[in-house]
């Protein structure tokens, strides 16, 4: 099977910031990507539940995108531009595809 | 004072207050009782629904006046303002810093509808009517509470013009779900009247209370678990702003319900509505304008501490008050 490089950013960012990232995005270039709901977890602010999260001010989501490894850095500046006063973690790492010319 | 401690008994031994108090119980004592996301924002839908339709109908009953109009500015003077208070409050007692400050004070302008709605219930138990147009400015005091907590945080460096214009932020605030159903079902309740309410009342009247009281259950839940992972996070000067700062609200409210002529119910309605301090939409504007201020303050003194206070003894102070001010 012919497999092709590419990049995989997991973007795991602020609910109420995921509007503002994924329009970065866009405006980046970037049309593709997956939003996944992100259910716990912990880090520097101790540990952290979605369960019974009031509103959506205390939710976490998690942006994924797989692209082509020339894209990289215009995401990663447009991702950065938002992400940058915010808590969240920016991931990139190298993955294989199978149909290159949809990324 | 007899009043209030007959009022505060009855309100303390009501099923909303042994729900909520259920739920605070079982989330200190690591019970994995849970309410799943799902249904609890199913109920805090029909909630605000339902207060929002009941409200719209009572103004058809009794008529729009300028009153409505009046009130309207008076919650949004009173959201401004409160913040300011609670601001120099904080800093007094606390010596919090200024972008914590700011973000807290914000939070304290605006309003808890879960607070308007059980106190609404204590009302119509105890056959005190109020102004249905309260549910309106209950939307209006939303907001301009955040205006305001932008600017105390600009003060001290950060460019609040900056902040305030920050992409989509107002659109956010001002068309949030919870605002766009209550004054949607206000409006509808307005246009159709008492023939609207008759159609859908078997849904909106009967299981309200019943709806409440589980909901009531998750907050319970929700504000242990705050406290509990928030051990440490408040010193005792912030403990005792969480509930200094409801009643010092409270009569703001009380003076400006005075000037504009409400009734009992009204008068404790805004009371309680200057009492009460958000944890819905102004957590989620701070996150966004002020991302620095530290969430857990904010989060557990509105709902770990002022929500409970106002639940259990707030709103039998504010009401006994509201009473004795009005002769009613």
């Amino acid at each position: 099977m012919d497999m092709h490089e590419a990049k995989r950013v997991e973007i795991t960012i602020e609910a109420v910031m995921q509007k503002r990232l994924t329009d970065a995005l866009k405006a980046a270039g970037v049309s593709g990507y997956t939003i996944l709901p992100v259910r716990g977890g912990s880090g520097r602010s101790g540990e952290w539940s979605r369960e019974g999260q009031v509103s959506r001010a205390g939710g976490m989501v998690q942006v994924v995108c797989i692209i082509r490894p020339d894209r990289l850095d215009p995401l990663l500046e447009a991702a950065f531009s938002v992400v940058e006063r915010h808590i969240g973690v920016v991931c990139v790492t190298d993955c294989n595809v199978l149909r290159a010319e949809r990324f | 004072m007899d009043t209030i401690l007959s009022i505060a008994a009855s309100n303390l031994l009501s099923p909303l207050i042994l729900f909520f108090v259920l739920g605070l119980a079982a989330s200190l004592a690591r019970s994995d009782l849970s309410v799943p996301e799902a249904v609890a924002k199913g109920m805090s839908l029909y909630l605000l629904f339902a207060i929002g339709f009941k409200g719209g109908v009572g103004v058809a009953e009794n008529g729009a006046s300028a009153a409505l109009g009046m009130a309207l500015i008076a919650g949004v003077v009173l959201s401004a303002a409160l913040p300011l208070v609670a601001f120099v409050l904080l800093r007094g007692i606390t010596g919090m810093g200024r972008t914590d400050a700011a973000a807290v004070a914000g939070h304290y302008g605006s309003i808890s509808i879960v607070t308007f709605v059980a106190a609404s219930a204590v009302l119509a138990e105890r056959g005190i009517a109020h102004e249905g147009y309260m549910v309106a400015v209950a939307a209006a005091m939303e907001a301009p509470a955040i205006l305001s907590a932008l600017w105390l945080a600009s003060r001290g460096g950060r460019d609040a013009a900056t902040t305030a214009a920050e992409p989509g932020l107002w659109r956010e605030i001002m068309l949030n779900g919870s605002i766009v159903l209550l004054l949607g079902s206000f409006l509808i309740g307005w246009v159709t009247g008492p023939d609207g309410m008759a159609e859908i009342s078997g849904f909106i009247v009967d299981p309200f209370k019943g709806v409440l009281a589980l909901f009531l259950l998750d907050m319970g839940l929700i504000a242990g678990r705050g406290l509990r992972e928030s051990r440490g996070v408040l010193g005792p000067g912030a403990l005792l702003f969480g509930v200094v700062m409801p009643p010092v609200g409270a009569a703001f409210g009380l003076a400006a319900g005075l000037l504009l002529g409400l009734s009992t119910g009204g008068l404790a309605l805004l009371m309680v509505l200057s009492a009460s301090a958000s944890y819905i939409a102004v957590p989620a504007a701070m996150r966004v304008a002020l991302p620095e201020a530290n969430p857990s303050i904010y989060l557990t003194l509105s709902l770990g501490v002022t929500f409970p206070f106002n639940l259990t003894l707030g709103i039998p102070l504010y009401l006994a008050v509201a009473s004795a001010a009005t002769g009613g």
